[in-house]
């Protein structure tokens, strides 16, 4: 453990982690945001939106996201010039954000579809019939009782987010598993122990959210 | 179909022993001691090489090319195993060490560089060529050295000795970082960096790689010493020693400038001298 008592170690160590902590952070809110809205496409009147979504949930479900945030820094960044931050670490960073974002929102957007599947027909059917148009059914009746009922896939998805953003150290960002990888490299002899407290950090934090999402889960399920 | 509490039970067990039996590959070659010991009796040697860097270790398909396999075709008819007797294993920077504690490998010959937290749980042998930190930049650049980066975007592998050395000596470059030295060069092409930087024979390779010719150059400022060495088990004393020897003999029958003007000598660089009175670090 003598490792980590080296200050400069330790602040590798907790650059590292904040780094996940903020692409989770962005991630979800990125994520949730592009989900919704993708959901929406997807059960709307509209065949063109339909098809979209479709496109977007098929391409990116199915694309190793080392290779979406691989194309975010060579194909964004390198090839077309868009700069999100002139500062190096913050342009991979939200470059970071953008890949993890476009990712997880075909998975939301697959859990929000499942939980509006949930919803009985005759609750769009009574919004119509009292003369709401789609987007207010689909906003004030339907997605809200779908919401609840899907807590417990979002938190796998955010748990699975958490873990993904070490994906970001492949353009650069010091995240965890690049600091564990040049703690190593420094420290030969104790790969072992900074290999135990990097993967218990991850677990000291997911195995607790997770429980948080299952008691979620139960608390905001609609009874039906 | 009711599943049963046995029947779980011995479901879960039966996965749990899967699980086991996969991180259980131990050859078995505690009995022979050490590679001397190891390559006498089974004439078989286990090389870790690198596999990503050209002119060093460069795997094409199923084959391995370069400086660091040479030495290790070197080492190994030293100790009378025949080139069909030596398995070539790829390994990064990050798992060398654990490769020899658990006898995945052999010998490391692995652009391994000799540092002192290193000595701590290996061997080393060598050290069989002295690189240097330097600059890879586009043919048309004027950077004259590493003073010159500042404000400079400079890429270099995460975690590795050079990218620290960056960080600590040279503030005021900005530090791209990614993990492999391929994704720098392809990013010094496309311009979105403006040098890249390590060990001056890594980027001898990437620069007389045929899809880059003329395209780059090597500053040719080093501005530190990388000594490279043979690792091997810390216990192994007797095969440490007997490396050395062998690379003694390999710069006395020509073998070692053989293996130079085969790989990285293509590039135009003159052979090395190979200083035998420092092949001192066997503990």
């Amino acid at each position: 453990m003598d490792v980590f008592s080296d200050p400069t170690n330790f602040e590798t160590y907790k650059v590292g982690f904040l780094w996940i902590l903020k692409l989770t952070a962005a991630g979800t809110v990125g994520s949730v945001v592009l989900g919704v809205v993708l959901a929406a496409m997807r059960v709307s009147p509209i065949p063109v939106l339909r098809g979209f979504g479709t496109g977007w949930v098929n391409l990116f479900r199915n694309t190793p996201l080392t290779l979406i945030v691989f194309f975010c820094y060579f194909g964004l960044y390198s090839a077309l010039g868009l700069e999100l931050s002139d500062d190096i670490d913050r342009n991979n960073y939200w470059l970071g954000v953008v890949g993890l974002s476009v990712y997880t929102a075909a998975f939301v957007c697959e859990a929000i579809r499942s939980g509006i599947n949930t919803v009985p027909a005759g609750q769009a059917e009574a919004a119509r019939a009292i003369g709401m148009s789609f987007l207010q059914t689909l906003t004030v009746v339907i997605l809200p009782q779908a919401a609840r009922a899907v807590v417990a896939p979002l938190g796998s998805i955010f748990i699975a987010l958490a873990k993904n953003s070490t994906i970001v150290g492949t353009i650069g960002l010091m995240e965890s598993s690049s600091a564990m990888k040049e703690l190593i490299n420094a420290n030969g002899d104790a790969v072992v122990p900074i290999f135990l407290v990097f993967a218990g950090t991850f677990a000291l934090v997911l195995i607790p959210t997770g429980y948080l999402f299952g008691w979620l889960a139960n608390r905001l399920a609609v009874k039906r | 179909m009711r599943i049963t509490r046995l029947t779980a039970a011995v479901g879960a067990l039966a996965l749990a022993m899967a699980a086991a039996a996969c991180g259980g590959d131990d050859s078995g070659s505690g009995k022979a001691s050490g590679i001397v010991g190891k390559a006498s009796s089974q004439k078989k040697l286990v090389v870790g090489v690198k596999a990503d860097q050209p002119g060093l270790g460069l795997q094409t398909g199923g084959t391995y090319t370069g400086f660091d396999i040479e030495i290790a075709k070197i080492i190994a008819k030293g100790l009378g195993v025949p080139e069909t007797g030596i398995e070539y294993k790829t390994t990064v920077s990050a798992n060398r060490e654990p490769f020899i504690q658990q006898s995945q490998v052999d010998i490391v010959v692995a652009t391994y560089t000799i540092n002192d937290e290193r000595k701590k749980v290996v061997n080393f042998g060598g050290p069989y060529y002295v690189a240097g930190q330097d600059l890879l930049v586009p043919a048309a650049s004027t950077l004259a050295g590493p003073e010159g980066l500042a404000g400079k975007k400079v890429c270099s592998v995460s975690g590795s000795t050079p990218a620290k050395r960056i960080q600590t000596d040279y503030k005021d470059a900005k530090l791209q970082q990614f993990d492999s030295y391929s994704k720098c060069v392809q990013a010094l092409s496309d311009g979105s960096v403006d040098a890249v930087t390590t060990d001056d024979i890594i980027l001898a390779g990437y620069a007389a790689q045929d899809q880059y010719a003329g395209k780059f150059k090597v500053v040719g400022k080093k501005f530190s010493d990388e000594p490279y060495g043979i690792g091997l088990k810390k216990s192994d004393t007797e095969g440490c020693n007997k490396i050395n020897e062998i690379l003694k003999a390999s710069v006395t029958d020509g073998s070692y400038k053989a293996a130079w003007d085969n790989t990285l000598g293509k590039s135009g660089k003159a052979a090395p001298e190979l200083d035998v009175t420092k092949l001192t670090n066997c503990s």
